[in-house]
């Protein structure tokens, strides 16, 4: 604080909780419209204040038959499909990207900076630009409606494999020199220092890979055609579809909700982690 | 890049990229490639027999009006959803940057949005706009204007633009506070002994200090708007009404999917390889990331 000027701060705090109110408005909508039953959210104008459904709508949702003559598939099932390959990519992405990196800056071997930039062009082939090919090299390995489907085409990283990089360059050369004398071999050395000393690095990369993951949706789109395979995110796009011939809104809204809880609720209570992965990763 | 000391050379590393290697190559290089040799080619109406044509598809496309108007859209929906957001972002961070108070729940409050799948984002502004439900096109008719962006396709794109916007404030905001907050507080102080006042300061001290945080987000969000803005056009007005929404990704989907047009959506592809590596080039190699004054 420079200066004392208290109207000045009240202007602030005016300004930050209307900013506030826009970014969340969305979402607020989107609860009150769930705690609704689908009569009420079928008249104009929508309510602003929240009802007294959201359990049934919720129970509804979560374990009926979804909106009625369109879903075949639970919503705890899509649910499940996103977290499987959430977690899939995010694990996937972590592990290959600490193994190349450490192969990278430890040893020394013909093509290392071949391999380095090859990991390197990944990151200007994003999904939207090479859509009809790799559907189709993924469709002729037979990958169409699995979970290795989902994973493994998005697993390879260029963003965390630069990072894991930058992490092992600055970490002292006198570790490696002490282990060797101690004996360790390059696995040993991987797996008890190396592991331990990026695990902030690690923990924070998990939270954007996480969100990146469940957030998935033009690659779930293409391959997966099997309902029993549907990703939550996925069937907003179905339900909004169907809403035009029977709008029950309340339980569009409640999916919707149950869709962006996960990732909204990775990104508050860990935040701090959060923000590193964010600034770190976009280097 | 390599460590002074480090292992002796084995088979291990070749092991340990692997499977980075292997995935890249099957499921980026090798489609990539089949992108690029499928833009040569037409196929004939019936798909049996293609040929080979060298950069025919590539000058139908530059022939191609509705290709030409569908280029100038998404430039101009990058442009007004990187100018929406980041300067959104730039006053809130502004003021926020003042608070001392409260200045945390401020932040998590206004970062969430950034967790929302974009095709999400979509759908809730779709339903705020509904044009028999949605609350704004019911305050919009008290004014005198009447919504529906199924048939306007000003009003679409305008909602597809709030849409994408509404979801990167969060990140523009957080890379904007970070770089103000690592401004010298003895600069401020300074200009504030000489007399000048908050807005004086903000435009002519911080939002200079500033500017290399600027140019970086005005490239991710160019970025963000080309790329990953798919799910929030095909939830919301699908292309339409009349490509009025229809962005060069959306473009190489429907040409490719339901038109089935393979040569003319992988040279579409083609020219989007080659913007994504013009922009990563101008990312990584003019853009100084670390703000140090």
């Amino acid at each position: 604080m420079v200066e004392n000027r208290p109207i000045l701060n009240l202007i602030s705090h005016l300004v930050l909780l209307f900013g506030i109110a826009i970014v969340a408005l969305p979402i607020w909508i989107t609860f009150v419209a769930a705690t609704h039953d689908a009569v009420r959210m079928a008249q104009a104008p929508i309510p602003m204040l929240p009802g007294s459904y959201f359990w049934q709508n919720f129970k509804e949702t979560l374990f009926g038959s979804g909106l009625s003559g369109t879903q075949t598939t639970a919503v705890w099932r899509m649910l499940l499909n996103s977290l499987t390959m959430a977690l899939m990519i995010s694990f996937g992405k972590i592990a290959i990207s600490l193994i190349s990196a450490f192969a990278i800056v430890y040893f020394k071997f013909p093509f290392r900076m071949g391999f380095f930039w090859m990991i390197f062009l990944t990151l200007m082939l994003p999904v939207e630009v090479r859509i009809l090919p790799t559907f189709e090299v993924v469709a002729k390995l037979g990958m169409l409606n699995s979970y290795w489907g989902l994973s493994i085409p998005l697993i390879a990283s260029a963003t965390a494999t630069f990072m894991f990089r930058q992490v092992f360059l600055t970490i002292p050369d006198e570790m490696l020199e002490s282990a060797r004398i101690d004996g360790a071999g390059p696995l040993r050395f991987f797996w008890d220092i190396l592991i331990p000393l990026s695990r902030t690095n690690i923990a924070a990369l998990f939270v954007i890979l996480f969100i990146y993951g469940w957030n998935q949706y033009l690659w779930p789109l293409l391959i997966t055609t099997d309902a029993d395979m549907t990703t939550i995110v996925m069937s907003i796009k179905q339900m909004l579809q169907a809403a035009e011939q029977s709008p029950q809104w309340n339980i569009i809204m409640m999916t919707a909700l149950l869709a962006m809880i996960p990732p909204v609720f990775v990104v508050i209570t860990m935040q701090k982690l959060f923000v590193k992965g964010l600034t770190e990763t976009d280097k | 890049m390599l460590k002074r000391v480090h292992f002796p050379t084995s088979a291990l590393p070749y092991f340990l990229v692997a499977p980075q290697v292997l995935i890249t190559l099957i499921f980026f290089i090798w489609p990539a490639s089949q992108a690029i040799y499928q833009s040569f080619l037409i196929e004939d109406a019936f798909g049996l027999s293609s040929e080979f044509v060298w950069f025919e598809n590539f000058s139908i496309l530059f022939d191609d009006e509705k290709y030409l108007s569908t280029f100038g859209r998404t430039i101009f929906f990058s442009i007004a959803v990187a100018f929406l957001s980041m300067s959104v972002a730039l006053i809130l961070a502004g003021f926020a940057d003042r608070i001392v108070r409260g200045a945390t729940a401020y932040r998590t409050l206004l970062i969430w949005p950034y967790a929302v799948a974009p095709v999400l984002a979509g759908a809730l502004w779709v339903f705020m706009f509904n044009p028999t439900l949605g609350i704004f096109p019911f305050l919009l008719d008290m004014v005198g204007i009447d919504w529906n962006h199924y048939l306007n396709g000003g009003q679409a794109m305008t909602l597809v633009v709030i849409a994408a916007a509404w979801k990167q404030i969060a990140y523009n905001f957080l890379f904007y506070l970070a770089a103000m907050q690592s401004i010298p507080r003895s600069f401020i102080e300074a200009a504030a002994i000489d007399g000048a006042g908050p807005i004086r300061r903000f435009w002519d001290l911080v939002l200079p200090l500033i500017s290399p945080t600027t140019f970086f987000l005005l490239v991710i969000n160019a970025v963000y708007a080309f790329f990953d803005t798919f799910g929030i056009i095909h939830v919301v007005t699908q292309g339409g009404p009349a490509n009025a929404t229809t962005i060069l990704v959306y473009k190489v989907y429907v040409d490719g999917f339901v038109g089935l047009d393979l040569g003319g959506s992988a040279a579409q592809s083609v020219i989007l390889m080659i913007m994504v590596i013009a922009m990563t080039v101008i990312q990584f190699r003019y853009i100084e990331r670390k703000v140090e004054y």
